[in-house]
């Protein structure tokens, strides 16, 4: 399987998420700049955390409108998986891949500390190797991850089961039920604040985020290739 | 030459942390008659007027970009530039 990690002026991010790739998970990656045209070489499409253009404006807002972003729609529409974390969440909810938005934290501050998470969905492509309610350990890194939908956007995510990660115990910023991540109503794109490529290895405090990206190539090993 | 001043708030029924934390401020330094602070964005556009119709221009690009309509509300003015 062949990931496309995204780079946007400001991200940051992306050299973990190439790293949990290519090191950990063992699959074939590549940075793809924002001004490129063309996603159709990969199967998988990967939006790293950071500052997007310095979070001018709003998170995400001028990074939505990067050429790549086209194209990442139509890798979405195509059916494609594909995965933004924290900056990468900002930017697919300014596109309207995802509903919702993300707002300053309640408290107010930057929040950088492992949570725990509860997997609330594990019937999708990123958490079918996970265990319906498992509580996992990921690192969050934000200031603005204050998810926030209104109440009838709320009630769809509730009703298609669309709330994938919630976070369990304290809820690091304020968040809407406690929501950590969201998918699409397709089912192939999601966006959560917590950083999964930071937790792929025990030697550098836990492992638990691997088995997203292990989730995703399962899925996509059983979709297209014959056994 | 136009001058478009744009008002970007927080939407009512989100919450404004920030907001709170300035009138908790205010609160402290003896202004108890400060009910609510509310915090958002101001920006200015100066625009050359075209074929296009400016009240369109202006809330296509604060629709688009400047303001995200999930969580924000926005008002303009339009002036004559000096």
């Amino acid at each position: 399987m062949k990931f496309a990690v995204l780079v946007f002026p400001g991200s940051n991010c992306d050299l973990d998420m190439y790293h949990a790739i290519k090191d950990e998970l063992g699959e074939e990656v590549e940075y793809v700049w924002h001004d490129a045209t063309d996603l159709s070489g990969y199967d998988g499409i990967l939006l790293p955390g950071g500052f997007s253009y310095g979070d001018y404006l709003r998170c995400g807002a001028i990074a939505r409108f990067s050429n790549v972003m086209a194209e990442v729609v139509k890798a979405a529409e195509a059916g494609k998986p594909v995965l933004g974390v924290c900056n990468g969440f900002q930017i697919l909810t300014e596109v309207g891949l995802l509903p919702g938005a993300l707002l300053r934290n309640k408290n107010l501050k930057f929040m950088c500390r492992k949570v725990n998470l509860k997997v609330a969905n594990n019937n999708t492509l990123f958490t079918n190797q996970y265990d319906q309610d498992e509580v996992i350990q990921i690192p969050i890194a934000h200031g603005e991850g204050n998810y926030y939908c209104d109440g009838e956007t709320l009630q769809k995510l509730k009703d298609n089961n669309q709330i994938v990660f919630t976070y369990e115990g304290e809820n690091p910023n304020g968040s809407i039920e406690n929501i950590a991540g969201v998918i699409n109503e397709k089912g192939n794109v999601l966006g959560m604040m917590p950083h999964p490529e930071r937790a792929v290895n025990e030697l550098i405090g836990g492992a638990d985020g691997l088995a997203l990206f292990k989730s995703i190539v399962k899925q996509w090993r059983e979709s297209y290739v014959q056994a | 030459m136009k001058k478009v001043k744009i008002y970007v708030t927080l939407r009512e029924s989100v919450l404004d942390p920030q907001g709170s934390a300035v009138k908790g401020s205010l609160h402290t330094m003896g202004y108890s008659e400060v009910a609510d602070v509310r915090i958002g964005k101001y920006l200015e556009l100066q625009i050359d007027p075209s074929e296009r119709d400016i009240d369109g221009i202006v809330k296509e690009m604060s629709e688009k970009l400047l303001a995200n309509t999930v969580i924000e509300d926005y008002r303009y003015e339009i002036e004559e530039a000096n």
